[in-house]
């Protein structure tokens, strides 16, 4: 009984892509948190070509080279200038309960891998739990973005929820067709962009990118 | 075949787009924009004449798919796009002269709505489950800097609650449809096929119903984020006040009807995997919930922009819920309230919109006597309320009246609760209106007169369908009907 070796690298690298949520759950400086992120899509892209190298898919290498450019290269470095260019490069973050946002997010992690269980006992045995993985990465996402009062580190959750998405789609079912990648790829990026266009509005306006400004509209 | 109308049809936006984006400034931009929504609306009605005569038929290699449910909301929605686009040039002046906005956020706007237009007819057209999913995105992506058009605080929080909170929901409706394909490619195999709406109906029995059941709860708490249904609404009344009244009759009147038709779309698939109404069960609870949560907010409500956002999340509850009852007649019923709510709906914002220009604000307590000062705009905004609140002979009523008589046929127990909610939303909408429409003006005249053909026009459609229904649009909304089950 042996697992080939392969599928002990992609297991490897979705624990890693987790450990990597959890260490954004309680990253307090930003910079520190878009390295993570660079990270992030590193393990990402690898784990793409190896499901690509081992199941001969070759569309696959297309998203891992995908990946590549846009989650490691492309936005960290658009968030690098925006960082540099807004000013908020050495900004820290004061979390609260940091103990215990921990503890929610292992409660995510078990409530998502109950979820998956149905599923990852159809799939034939190589990727089994890799569902749960990625969806446990999108829920700790969902938890980040929920904790955090600055604009920044609040767009960084959103991009690696997308991160979390697209390893369940190349990881667990080999890859949506090309059109569908290419399309996410686009609304990823333009998404990045109009954040980024967000960000200087909100300076502008609030002079600061403390989102907790902008709690007024509300129905009394 | 209907290559040539399609092309037709998802091309002019997209020029449109590019054309505005160079041209914007111009002083013909508004023109131009009504230009290409006009020529988007001529394709469109071509488009319709081909599908009825031919029935539902692919295109381009499969990748779009034709058939009565989705070109009716092709028609629709290149209609309402156009003549929003005619209401906003006058009223977009206006906002100008009245120093709101600048040169270049008019250009923004003029190339992001033809975009937005765009996104919504690639929506509603593709065959592909992912490239609805990539469309309705980018429908986020292209609408979130008009909603922070303004650069008011207030229009920024909206455009950042609507932008993340939409995000979030669509990101969990990528899960779902990756849960889909996941199902899928264990019966299609491998490659492009298996993301094929029409495929994926074909052998809908076979898949997994474990996996569909999970997919179809992503899909619909992640369109449902975008449907607006309670408790994932929080975005929609915020952005519906604080953007530009345009903007806000298309995402009231055209957006949420395309998340629900995606919503609908998967629950076809789900209901052939599972052969049970547990799809049905969740729209049911989710749309009730949505109607009785709205019909509450609405009295507490000051600003008429949010009020009338309440009342498209009531009607969208009400939608949902009829779509979830199933059955030819809820169906048809739920389709022909998805017509005549947007029909209503975008006519009442444009009134709206100019009682708001010729007062300066928006909250209710300081718009006064509407009649006075414009007769055309007090009767837009009486009659569209009237009809917005089921009053016969409008269209909302026999559409409501039908999903009443079949929730009392089929589910008596929601009959109360959707009788009950139907008239707390009458008494708080129609006492607020009231005084709006009567009483003495403190109101001012505009520099340029306003558009309110569209306003009449929509209102006149709400009434023919509710006093006479075309045989064919019957036969289509029945052939629609049958295919979703």
């Amino acid at each position: 009984m042996s697992i080939p070796f392969t599928t002990q690298i992609i297991n490897l690298l979705a624990s890693i892509l987790l450990l990597i949520a959890f260490a954004m759950l309680s990253q307090r400086r930003i910079l520190s948190l878009i390295k993570l992120f660079a990270w992030q899509g590193l393990a990402l892209s690898a784990s793409t070509f190896v499901v690509a190298y081992s199941t001969a898919q070759h569309h696959l290498y297309y998203s891992a080279a995908l990946t590549l450019l846009l989650k490691v290269l492309i936005l960290p470095w658009l968030l690098h200038r925006l960082i540099h260019k807004l000013n908020v490069k050495w900004d820290v973050e004061t979390l609260i309960n940091i103990p215990t946002t921990m503890l929610v997010g292992i409660v995510l992690v078990i409530f998502a891998f109950n979820l998956a269980a149905p599923i990852s006992q159809l799939s034939e045995s190589i990727t089994r739990g890799l569902i749960g993985i990625a969806l446990a990465s999108v829920l700790l996402s969902l938890l980040m973005m929920i904790t955090r009062r600055k604009a920044v580190p609040q767009v960084v959750g959103f991009l690696a929820m997308e991160n979390g998405l697209f390893f369940a789609a190349t990881s667990a079912t080999h890859g949506m067709p090309l059109v569908v990648e290419l399309g996410i790829a686009l609304d990823v990026l333009v998404g990045t962009f109009i954040f980024g266009i967000f960000f200087f509005q909100l300076r502008e306006t609030f002079d600061s990118l403390d989102i907790t400004h902008m709690e007024k509209l509300k129905d009394d | 075949m209907i290559d040539l109308q399609l092309l037709a049809l998802l091309l002019t936006p997209l020029l449109g787009g590019g054309l505005l984006a160079v041209f914007g400034s111009r002083r013909w931009a508004a023109e131009l924009n009504s230009l290409m929504s006009g020529f988007t609306f001529l394709a469109s009605v071509a488009l319709t004449m081909r599908v009825v005569e031919q029935g539902p038929q692919v295109a381009f290699n499969e990748q779009f798919f034709i058939d009565p449910f989705n070109v009716f909301l092709v028609a629709l929605t290149a209609f309402v796009a156009f003549t929003t686009s005619l209401f906003s040039r006058p009223y977009m002046r206006v906002e100008q002269h009245h120093g709101k906005l600048s040169t270049p956020m008019l250009h923004l706007y003029y190339s992001m709505y033809q975009l937005f237009t765009f996104t919504m007819l690639l929506a509603l057209t593709t065959n592909n489950m992912g490239i609805i999913w990539v469309a309705m995105e980018a429908a986020t992506l292209t609408t979130v800097l008009l909603v922070s058009l303004y650069r008011t605080p207030a229009s920024l929080e909206a455009a950042w609650k609507y932008f993340i909170l939409c995000g979030v929901g669509i990101a969990l409706a990528l899960f779902g449809t990756i849960l889909l394909y996941f199902a899928a490619e264990r019966v299609l195999g491998q490659g492009g096929t298996a993301l094929l709406w029409t495929h994926l109906n074909q052998v809908k029995t076979d898949l997994e119903p474990t996996v569909l059941k999970l997919a179809f709860v992503f899909l619909l708490v992640g369109y449902g984020t975008k449907i607006g249904l309670v408790p994932l609404h929080s975005w929609l009344p915020d952005a519906h006040a604080e953007g530009p009244t345009p903007v806000s009759a298309v995402l009231s009147g055209l957006l949420l009807n395309i998340a629900l038709c995606a919503v609908m779309r998967s629950k076809v698939l789900v209901d052939g995997s599972l052969g049970n109404h547990f799809a049905g069960n969740l729209m049911m609870g989710f749309g009730l919930l949505s109607v009785v949560v709205a019909a509450l907010f609405l009295s507490r409500q000051k600003d008429i922009k949010r009020m009338f956002a309440y009342s498209s999340i009531e009607h969208m509850g009400l939608i949902t819920f009829a779509f979830g009852m199933g059955g030819a007649v809820a169906t048809f019923a739920g389709m022909l309230h998805m017509t005549v709510h947007s029909l209503v709906k975008s006519a009442i914002f444009f009134a709206v919109g100019h009682a708001v220009q010729k007062s300066g604000t928006q909250q209710m307590e300081h718009i006064r006597g509407m009649l006075q000062i414009s007769p055309t705009v007090g009767w837009g905004l009486a009659l569209g309320t009237f009809a917005i609140l089921g009053m016969p002979p409008f269209g909302v009523f026999a559409s409501e009246f039908l999903i009443i008589t079949t929730a009392m046929h089929s589910y008596p127990w929601s009959t109360p609760i959707l009788l009950a909610a139907l008239g707390i939303a009458f008494a708080a909408i129609f006492g607020k209106i009231q005084p709006i429409v009567f009483g003495e003006t403190t109101a001012r005249r505009l520099p340029h007169p306003p558009a309110l053909i569209p306003v009449f026009v929509h209102l006149l459609l709400a009434l023919i369908l509710g006093l006479y229904m075309p045989p064919y649009l019957a036969g289509w909304y029945r052939q629609a009907a049958a295919l979703l089950g």
